[in-house]
């Protein structure tokens, strides 16, 4: 078993001080990076007593409990630290003032009283899956992930369409006014939706579309990154298969979606990556249309929740987890495939 | 990966196409081969032109007219009195001598933003671009490292980073273990300036990381081999060779990184609010706050201020349109 | 039955004439191939013919029927591309499917075609392979095979043969041919190739410039050039052109002198010339004899000795690069110095102001 392979550097066969500079900032990044999502996924799994509770734990530890006879609530559990008791495990019944009154679980009959700086609780590990749970139950969580949900699908559907079929048409037919059609397009890119957000608001709301989902998909969908991306793929397609597919009888409908379409599916799918995190984190514009709590996506809720004074962090940490998971499941799947499509379209 | 795309239920996807089959076809019959072209391009057209031209034209007409009201017809116009009202100002580096001192201070705020941010993000992208340039094993899982945030939606960002800085919160806790003070980080309005700056980079380098280690990777090898031959440095290697074929790369990110510092909202609104007072109010928040947000809704302020910012923007994409071309070029 | 007509065709891409104006009958069952220097207009007037280029001007008739105005595929005719344009996301079975599917062709008969035309190209085996999976000389029988499942009315052929290696080259031309044996259908071959012209073609149309040149049977234009264009083109090694000055017009020959003063003897008309007038006299390489007396001086520059042929170049005094086709083999060696005789009965003899030949008066391959 040799490590070797983790000391190759640029060949030389020596791990120099470059070679540890770069491992110690990679290292670093890593924490830096994972470190704080993994933070809050684990302590969605704290119960909102753990997460009270300072300095934190970092495992999620609930505090022990145990029937006493004699009680009908659980008491919770405490080591003794300090006092005539040192060392005692107690459960406490009461606490008053400074003083808590404890038990011997051991021993019901037995009372006995320490001060409260005089003892720590004792934490068992457990999951708060409650944390979870309650989001479905109470926080509508599902009707959320639905908005979110449908809202990302339909909008990626009528992006990858109505891009696709455009480029087809300004990468594939010689036609007057091709190459306006294609600057104008192309143009909008100089200015973003956010510059126009009180005329877009307008428009939408003069179609009737605020607070529907429709109000955040239509204004979205024309993308012109989506539009160029795919012309400059659909260019490097020989137009002599086109012909080929005409020879064949194609119609200029069945060239497009049998002959074009398959063949600029890595395009394509590269489109499909960036309409999905553009739409399913979109924050801005929903909050702009979407003013009833049941069109919310859930970037909406996430915010509307945490904006409120008495947030409750343990459900918040839970949906928080719950809105991260799928994002990240696809980049941990497409990875390379992600961030090869990024770096060679440059465009986010 | 693409094998799943196309097991994807294809007959469902074959119905949905075949269904078009017979009106395109009519309409092939009546346009000819070439001018059918008008019909793929009608739907994005459509689209276009309601939610990107016409918006275009009608924020001028925003940005002229005054009142709260949403429709054109019930709008006054008032001429330019929304941006000189913006623009009203007896010394502009003091946003309390302006007439709408919250827009100048967001314009503060977005300046001082936009120069340090970029500034530092740039510098921590080409450095770790630099290093994941290196011949390392487990390169793809650290250039993934960098790029997982970068997919996080911005209010999840921001959550954690609020989660992690609260008052109670585990970075406090570490600087106490470590017998540190503690600060409340986000109410303090130094700090809170400071964390934003943070977190935005924190979210968004791993994007300009990629591209510039795409720059990186597209130096040919034997460049560096000849420099070998030539007995180069390291450090010359890097001054004369690395950083002088980077450069059209470097600017196409700082231009795009500019772009987006200007338009900043997202986690910033999220995770501040704006806040302490309105320390970290940046301008998008001020036109979202102005126009919707805020009774009465002042349409035209947000528009006029939308225009200036659009002004700044087109500057900047004109600079990377023609960096972009040199980079075509060279 | 399948007779293509072209009525003046004309193609103009915007102010630019591509096609001035092309007249040609293309039999039923014949094999015609359209040869010419790139750019000569030859691959457009296919894609005329094909329906993927807009007829600017004239008439296409297929057996008497206008199809200026049909689309491509309703012209009943199938075609091969030169970068065979297979649909790379397909199976062969597929690609050779797609066309009889979408005019909705039962599907047990699209089987029993697509097996046929396998079974006739022999790529049965790689049926279910995709394009990329395949060899050169594969795809292009696959392309073959696409075009023969649809039983067109005329196959047209874009240089399909242009992106294959020299010997299977020559297999495929071949193959192609005895395709046309088997099948019968009109064909129309678009090559810059003039062995493959030469070697394929019932009729060779000759074009540069998008006009046609000449029009006749392979051999016919190489025994019958009606201009220095076409004689340069068809033949290989090229034929042989010297500058001259006519000096005597006889009877049944012309004579002239070129600049070093060699005389050459030409048996063609004369109708036309003067002495003083400026011809081209050219003779094909195997025309061409080694005397002691009379014709160029030169010297021997290359042989190339294949053992049954023998190829001489030499260059004359002056400059002037003769290329000599010897049977068998040859005694004579680099750097002699030989004088270069042209039979005067195989001399052409072209009018320099444009190029056309003057009328041969023995025909054909006489010996």
């Amino acid at each position: 078993m040799s490590l070797s392979f983790l000391t190759r550097t640029r060949g030389r066969g020596r791990f120099d001080l470059a070679d540890w500079l770069t491992w110690a900032y990679l290292v670093l990044a890593l924490l830096l990076m994972f470190g704080p999502v993994l933070w809050v996924a684990l302590s969605s799994f704290k119960t909102e007593a753990a997460l009270q509770e300072y300095p934190p734990t970092f495992l999620p530890l609930a505090p022990q409990t145990v029937m006493v006879e004699g009680y009908d609530e659980p008491l919770q559990l405490f080591r003794v630290t300090a006092g005539e008791h040192e060392g005692k495990v107690l459960a406490q019944i009461r606490r008053i003032g400074l003083m808590s009154q404890m038990v011997d679980p051991a021993d019901p009959a037995q009372k006995f009283q320490v001060n409260i700086n005089d003892r720590v609780p004792e934490r068992e590990f457990a999951l708060a899956t409650e944390n979870y749970s309650v989001l479905f139950d109470r926080f509508n969580f599902g009707l959320y992930f639905w908005n979110s949900v449908f809202i990302t699908v339909v909008a990626t559907i009528i992006t990858v369409l109505f891009n696709s079929m455009a480029a087809f048409a300004l990468s594939k037919y010689k036609f007057r006014g091709r190459t306006l059609v294609f600057v104008l397009i192309v143009a909008t890119l100089m200015i973003p939706p956010t510059v126009n957000l009180v005329p877009i608001y307008l428009v939408v709301s003069q179609i009737g579309l605020v607070n529907s989902p429709w109000g955040v998909i239509w204004p979205a969908v024309a993308t012109p990154t989506g539009v160029f991306l795919l012309r400059q793929y659909m260019l490097t397609i020989p137009d002599d298969l086109l012909d080929a597919a005409r020879m064949d009888h194609a119609s200029e409908w069945k060239v497009y979606w049998r002959i074009v379409l398959p063949l600029s599916a890595p395009a394509l799918a590269v489109l499909v990556i960036f309409s999905v995190m553009w739409r399913w984190n979109e924050f801005l514009w929903p909050l702009i249309v979407l003013n009833r709590s049941e069109q919310f996506t859930l970037q909406l809720a996430l915010n509307s929740f945490q904006g409120d004074l008495q947030t409750s962090w343990a459900p918040l940490l839970g949906m928080t987890v719950l809105t991260l998971l799928p994002i990240t499941i696809v980049f941990a799947v497409l990875q390379k495939y992600i961030t090869t499509g990024i770096a060679q379209s440059g465009v986010k | 990966m693409l094998a799943t795309v196309k097991t994807a239920p294809s007959w469902l996807v074959s119905a949905a196409f075949g269904l078009f089959e017979r009106p395109m076809l009519a309409l092939q019959k009546m346009t000819g081969a070439q001018r059918i072209a008008w019909v793929f391009l009608l739907p994005n057209l459509v689209i276009f032109s309601l939610f990107t031209f016409l918006p275009i034209a009608l924020n001028g007409v925003y940005a002229t007219t005054g009142s709260d009201r949403i429709l054109l017809g019930e709008r006054p116009f008032v001429g330019l009195d929304n941006f000189s009202s913006l623009l009203a100002c007896q010394n502009y580096l003091q946003p309390n001598s302006c007439e709408r001192d919250i827009f100048w201070r967001a314009v503060h705020n977005t300046g001082y933003f936009v120069v340090v941010q970029v500034g530092l993000m740039v510098l921590f992208s080409l450095l770790t671009a630099l290093i994941l340039n290196r011949n390392i094993p487990l390169r793809g899982f650290f250039r993934g490292v960098f790029f997982y945030p970068v997919l996080l939606s911005p209010v999840v960002v921001a959550l954690i980073w609020k989660w992690i800085l609260q008052r109670f919160g585990v970075l406090n806790a570490g600087l106490e273990g470590l017998g540190m003070p503690t600060v409340n980080w986000l109410v303090e309005a130094d700090w809170a300036f400071f964390w934003i700056v943070f977190v935005s980079i924190w979210a968004h380098m791993g994007f300009y990381t990629l591209i510039l280690l795409a720059g990186l990777q597209a130096i040919p090898a034997d460049v560096y081999e000849a420099a070998e031959m030539d007995g180069a440095s390291r450090w010359r290697v890097f001054s004369r060779i690395t950083m002088p074929l980077l450069v059209p790369t470097m600017v196409v990110v700082v231009v795009l990184s500019l772009i987006r510092a200007v338009q900043a909202f997202d986690e910033i609104f999220v995770l501040t609010g704006g806040g302490p007072g309105s320390a970290t109010l940046l301008l998008l928040q001020y036109i979202y706050e102005t126009g919707f947000a805020f009774r009465p809704q002042l349409f035209g302020v947000a528009a006029a201020a939308s225009m200036l910012m659009a002004a700044v923007l087109l500057v900047l994409t004109l600079i990377q349109l023609r960096a972009a071309r040199s980079r075509a070029e060279g | 039955m399948a007779i293509v007509e072209l009525d003046k065709l004309v193609k103009d891409y915007g102010k630019v004439r591509a096609i001035h104006g092309v007249d040609l009958r293309i039999e039923d069952g014949e094999f015609c191939v359209f040869v010419g220097p790139s750019g000569c207009g030859k691959s457009t007037l296919l894609r005329m013919i094909a329906g993927l280029e807009e007829i600017s001007g004239g008439e296409l008739r297929i057996d008497g029927e206008r199809v200026n105005e049909q689309r491509a595929s309703e012209r009943g005719l199938a075609m091969v591309f030169q970068t065979y344009a297979l649909y790379p996301h397909m199976t062969v079975r597929q690609n050779l499917a797609f066309g009889l599917e979408n005019i909705k062709t039962p599907k047990d008969e699209i089987a029993r075609r697509v097996a046929e035309a396998a079974r006739m190209l022999q790529i049965e085996a790689y049926l279910d392979r995709r394009p990329k999976q395949l060899s050169g000389g594969q795809r292009q029988r696959v392309a073959i095979g696409r075009a023969v499942v649809r039983e067109p009315r005329v196959f047209l052929f874009d240089e399909p043969l242009s992106n294959l290696d020299a010997e299977l080259r020559v297999t495929m031309r071949g193959e192609i041919a005895g395709l046309h044996h088997r099948l019968g259908n009109t064909m129309i071959y678009v090559t810059h190739d003039q062995v493959e012209a030469m070697t394929m073609a019932d009729k060779i149309v000759v074009l540069r410039d998008g006009r046609i040149e000449q029009v006749g049977s392979p051999l016919d234009l190489y025994n019958e050039p009606r201009n220095s264009f076409v004689a340069g083109f068809i033949g290989s090694p090229r034929m042989n052109f010297v500058d001259a000055v006519v000096e005597t017009v006889k009877e049944r020959s012309v004579v002239a002198r070129d600049a070093s003063g060699a005389l050459f003897e030409a048996s063609v008309d004369s109708a036309g010339l003067e002495p003083g007038a400026a011809v081209s006299v050219g003779v094909r390489p195997e025309h061409v004899t080694f005397g002691s007396e009379g014709g160029k001086p030169a010297t021997v520059q290359t042989i190339e000795q294949l053992g049954g042929n023998s190829y001489l170049h030499c260059v004359a005094e002056d400059g002037a690069l003769l290329a000599a086709h010897l049977p068998g083999q040859t005694a004579i060696r680099r750097g002699d110095a030989v004088r270069v005789v042209f039979r005067p009965d195989f001399t052409h003899l072209f009018r320099r102001s444009d190029g056309v030949a003057q009328k041969r008066l023995v025909v054909g391959e006489a010996v």
